[in-house]
């Protein structure tokens, strides 16, 4: 039996498949001082991975998701516990089948080759116990398979222990986490107290009971996976090993099915959501099964019985196999669907790696070890960032609706657009009655209510005609409209107000401000007071973690404004340079301020009729800012454009805001002043400006030369990935990031299609483009251009493909539509020499 | 031949027992329900006999509406039609349980020619639900049966007794209450399931006698087992368990 040492460098907590890839992946490099605990016997505490159905499917449409499970995949053969059995996804529906056209887009894009559409005859030659009728076809990945979760556990913490840099301690209970100083001092067990810097939680669904010893927040609730297993099947009496026919996903009824040893097992994600609090588990002896294997709800399951028959007729209606093991097992949900990895935003050494599943277990393991080692994880992993949330999100009402809603997607058709019906309209901007009656069409932008599109310009769709590029393939047309595209031409005409009220806004300030923000961002931030600098946040290898405007405002005083989505997670790039003495600090006024973007070529009169500062292009120049008033309301005013154009950010209190949108409203009128959504105001307009965003085009995976974003001067102040840059400014790119234009819309059935994102972009005649480190080209970014009548991709292209004119492909719903290289680099499409912007 | 046989939703612990507040009732909130096990085997013997015989299988519980959940188990196993003595799921002793149930098989149109039950529930095991039905219906009763066979009006019953076996010949109509290791019941089948949405289940109220013995409260005793020690492993753990061999009297 081991004893616990007193003092650690990391307490693990959690032997499931993510601590033991945590614990084996941080001493595999190289750290020597591991404690991994768990309240549950070994090797089976009772957690998730317990009653995980083992079985990977390596496509995914998220790039980060994708390449921690081929990661893991990888891992799993490397302790030789995968078994390739092949996965079958079949369709019920033609919305399915076209669902199974976008899997083998992303298969292309994300590095998985073995992936192909099958006829329901091929699907019934490989899984004879199928009833092919029913079916329309299936989407095949042969590279598919099962792992054995614990074992692959087992195996890597007995090389962490035969490293000598684990100490491993079952059945012991986590009583308190002690934080001193928003940082993690201690781990209280019932077998003794460690000190250790760092503490990571990796106890899936006990995930909030841990989060809160240490004061914090993991947004996430038990929910039940329903399954049972039946058996014996008389047709694998014979069967050899554990898999032998390929694992089956019924994408249409929620469900899946493989073989398991002489028995049928059959899941569902099908039923309603039934959601635990994390207080109503069980103790590892309280539970008659295991901690999070509750007992089967049959009247829930009684249409997935039925479904299941209908497509395993031959097994599931054989009477005389019995259910031998049926459990609503307990699985973590997230409001946004996405695990919660990286470092607490508010206790530092606090790390989460948590609703990770058995298929990207490993790969998690590796990237949060990474992480807390290097700094920085080969696999990015911005959208899954801890910091990510917003304090609303942490509310147990709003986790419960989103997850609830969420659940019964699992196996959805989800659009890349698709917006959450749950909880809206809570978080509203102080212009939202007036959107309303403008009929405004609202997304979700970081929680707030933006509106995408106002149905109120729909005159100006005539007006333009067929310049708004009109679509009618229903997919492209779902969450679209071509007021976007007549939004977008209006204000290049004219002029148009935006609710910008969605960024996250947060102040640096004190003594050494200027340290903290010269440390966190690439540019010179020494500058006037005054000044407004769009700059890039990179990680330790020099990839991107934000991109983001800093105001200087005084001497020890400057303002950050960034996107909603991911702003959060901008502030921890900023609070980890943070000195302990307390000289500098970050004050978020992201609920305090709202914004408004008045741009366009006439933006410039709409301002001078309201406010008696100066606002020409001499007194108030680009990437400047300062205070101005209009009427009694002052307001700090920023020129500075993410469409291009002549105009302003303006950001004022929150009160004050609705007074000086009917201001701008009133006195635009004669300026041809619309309301513009973010389909135009965050969409259309930066890309054809060549405007790079953070999630498409910028992140970790990538670096500046590469996206084409290499400033002048590297200034002589360190900051993070310094070294890293400075490197990669001597050396040739690999890949380059270029603009595409599609040349001819035109599909196989005649129709006109339009991408709308992460397809793979190939050679004409249908050849991956893959770069020298192996990254495949794929369009980062696909919209509308409407002033240039064109559909533009981003994408980073091979150097031998980044050549103006250079004849491409895009891949999209089964056919391959010719494109051609219309700018390599950053160099705007639309207004190359960026005169409207500075006029 | 027409079986009744009797059955009672009790709660799904695991190795500790949680007891509400109040020390009147074991926590539930965490946990799940099942059958007694010998009630199980009392249902699959039913089963069997319709199997070889014909007839029909009616399931009686007194309990709360959740013992529909068990009823629709047991339909899925086999039983043709259930009954449900609905109560508010306040503690019915066994006198007041045998009382309801024997007046419910006593009305219902069915005339059954045998009667079974688990030779006691789990949670309260009072052996005596069986021997009262069995009193108010004045039929013959036999219990802890361990091997049953029915030929012709008359049950074979068999009981372990020590090493050796009693065996007894009962005239139909009669009681008889069973034990584990009677038969090894099955699995419900999916079809099962879905046949068994389809049977019927009457819930009657029958008013509940006044308690002979009341509950006063609940007491978790201290439990002294263990549970596992890992004796190391590999050659280091031989001695470790040659001691606990000799400790308990296998090796010398």
């Amino acid at each position: 039996m081991s004893t616990l040492p007193a003092k650690a460098k990391v307490v693990v907590i959690g032997a499931g498949i993510v601590g033991n890839s945590v614990a084996y992946h941080l001493a595999k490099l190289g750290w020597t001082d591991i404690v991994q605990i768990d309240k549950g016997p070994l090797p089976n505490p009772g957690g998730s991975t317990g009653h995980a159905s083992n079985f990977i499917f390596p496509v995914d449409h998220t790039k980060e998701m994708s390449e921690l499970t081929l990661d893991s995949m990888r891992q799993y053969k490397e302790f030789g516990v995968f078994v390739e059995s092949g996965g079958i996804e079949v369709a019920r529906t033609p919305e399915r089948m076209q669902e199974f056209h976008r899997r083998m887009q992303s298969a292309r894009s994300f590095g998985i080759d073995h992936s192909s559409l099958l006829t329901p005859a091929e699907v019934k030659a490989i899984v004879p116990y199928i009833d092919e009728s029913i079916i329309l076809g299936g989407f095949q990945t042969t590279s598919a398979g099962v792992v054995d979760s614990l074992r692959m556990g087992t195996l890597m913490r007995e090389d962490a222990m035969e490293k000598g840099a684990l100490t491993v301690s079952s059945n012991t209970e986590v009583l308190d986490i002690v934080v001193e100083d928003d940082r993690i001092k201690s781990v209280v067990t019932d077998k003794g107290e460690i000190d250790c810097e760092y503490v990571v939680i990796a106890t899936g669904c006990w995930g909030p009971k841990l989060a809160a010893m240490a004061g914090v927040s993991i947004p996430l609730t038990p929910a039940v996976h329903q399954m049972k297993d039946i058996g014996p099947v008389p047709m694998f009496l014979n069967a050899k090993s554990d898999i032998e026919y390929p694992v089956v996903r019924d994408m249409d009824t929620n469900m899946y099915e493989r073989q398991h040893g002489t028995g049928l097992e059959i899941g569902s994600y099908a039923h309603r959501p039934i959601l635990y609090k994390v207080e109503d588990i069980p103790s590892n002896a309280e539970a008659a099964l295991s901690p999070t294997e509750f007992p089967f709800t049959q009247e829930d399951f009684d249409l997935q019985d039925e479904h299941a028959l209908e497509l395993m007729p031959d097994i599931v209606g054989d009477e005389s196999i019995g259910e031998k093991y049926a459990i609503n097992g307990l699985l973590s949900l997230v409001p946004d669907g996405m695990p919660i990895l990286g470092e607490a935003p508010h206790v530092k050494g606090l790390w989460s790696a948590s609703a990770v599943w058995v298929k990207e277990g490993p790969g998690v393991g590796r990237a949060i070890a990474e992480d807390m080692v290097l700094g920085v994880s080969e696999i990015d992993f911005h959208g899954e960032e801890y910091s990510r949330f917003q304090d609303f999100q942490l509310s147990h009402e709003y986790i419960q609706a989103r997850c609830s809603e969420g659940f019964n997607k699992m196996y959805g058709i989800v659009h890349p657009s698709e917006q959450w019906e749950s909880l809206r309209g809570v978080r509203v901007s102080p212009f939202y009655e007036r959107e309303k009656a403008l009929g405004a069409f609202f997304f979700e932008a970081g929680g707030m209510e933006r509106p995408q599109w106002y149905q109120a310009n729909a005159p100006l769709v005539e007006k333009f005609g067929d310049a708004v590029m009109p679509r009618t393939a229903e997919w492209e047309s779902r969450w679209w409209s071509p007021i976007i595209n007549a939004e977008h031409l209006q204000l290049r005409e004219t002029c148009a107000i935006a609710d910008l009220t969605a960024f996250v806004i947060f102040d640096v300030t004190g003594p050494k401000a200027l340290d903290v923000v010269q440390k966190t961002v690439v540019r010179q931030m020494d500058v006037a007071p005054g000044k407004t600098i769009y700059t890039p946040v990179l990680a330790a290898n020099g990839g991107f973690k934000a991109d983001l405007t800093v105001m200087r405002l005084g001497k020890n005083h400057f303002r950050v404004v960034t996107g909603g989505a991911h702003g959060m997670a901008d502030k921890k790039a900023f609070a980890n340079n943070l000195p302990a003495d307390g000289t500098a600090h970050i004050s978020d006024l992201t609920s305090g301020m709202t914004t408004i973007g008045v741009w366009g070529p006439n933006a410039r009169k709409v301002l001078e009729s309201i406010t008696s500062d100066d606002v020409s292009n001499e007194g108030f120049p680009f990437a400047t800012c300062r205070l101005i008033e209009i009427g009694n309301i002052r307001v700090l005013a920023s020129r500075i454009s993410y469409v291009g154009e002549l105009g302003w950010e303006l950001y004022l209190p929150v009160e004050t805001g609705l007074a000086l949108w009917d201001k701008i409203w009133e006195a635009g009128q004669p300026h041809g002043l619309i309301a513009a959504g973010a389909g135009a105001t965050v969409g259309t307009g930066r890309l054809e400006k060549s405007y790079r965003a953070y999630g498409n085009e910028l992140e970790t995976s990538y670096n500046m030369v590469e996206a084409g974003m290499v400033f002048p001067k590297v200034k002589d102040q360190d900051f993070v990935g310094k070294e890293a840059y400075v490197a990669h400014r001597s050396v040739e790119p690999i890949t380059i990031l270029c603009s595409l234009f599609i040349d001819d819309h035109t599909s196989s059935t005649g129709e006109k299609r339009f991408p709308l994102g992460w397809e793979p972009v190939v050679t004409r005649a249908g050849e991956l483009l893959i770069d020298a480190k192996g990254r495949r080209s794929f369009a980062n970014s696909a919209g509308s251009a409407p002033s240039l009548g064109k559909h533009v991709i981003m994408s980073y292209l091979p150097p031998e493909y980044a050549k103006v004119g250079q004849g491409l492909a895009i891949e999209y719903m089964g056919d391959r539509f010719p494109c051609t290289v219309a700018v390599v680099g950053s160099k705007p499409l639309f207004d190359p020499d960026n005169e409207r912007v500075r006029s | 031949m027409d079986i009744a046989v009797c059955v009672k939703r009790v709660p799904l612990v695991g190795s500790t027992f949680i007891l509400n507040d109040d020390s009147m009732s074991i926590d539930t909130s965490r946990i799940g329900a099942t059958l007694s096990p010998h009630e199980e085997n009392a249902v699959e013997a039913a089963v069997r006999l319709i199997e070889a015989h014909g007839g029909s299988i009616t399931l009686f519980s007194v309990g709360s509406a959740e013992s529909l959940e068990q009823l629709r188990e047991q339909l899925a196993i086999g039983a043709d039609r259930a009954v449900l003595i609905e109560t508010d799921g306040a503690e019915v002793d066994s006198q007041a349980a045998a009382a309801m149930l024997a007046q419910a098989i006593n009305q219902d149109a069915t005339s059954f020619d045998l009667i079974l039950l688990g030779s006691e529930s789990v949670d309260s095991g009072g052996y005596q639900t069986g021997i009262r039905i069995s009193h108010a219906l004045g039929l013959p009763v036999v219990t802890n049966v361990k091997g049953l066979s029915c030929e012709q009006g008359t049950a074979t019953c068999e009981r372990a007794v020590g090493t050796s076996r009693e065996v007894y010949e009962v005239n139909l109509p009669a009681v008889i209450t069973v034990l584990d290791g009677l038969n090894i019941p099955r699995y419900p089948s999916v079809p099962g399931r879905i046949k068994a949405r389809k049977k019927p289940i009457d819930q009657v109220t029958i008013t509940i006698p006044a308690p002979t013995s009341v509950r006063t409260s609940l007491r978790v005793p201290v439990s002294t087992s263990k549970g596992a020690t890992n004796l190391g492993s590999g050659q280091e753990a031989a001695k470790a368990l040659i001691d606990v061999f000799k400790q308990i009297g296998v090796m010398q």
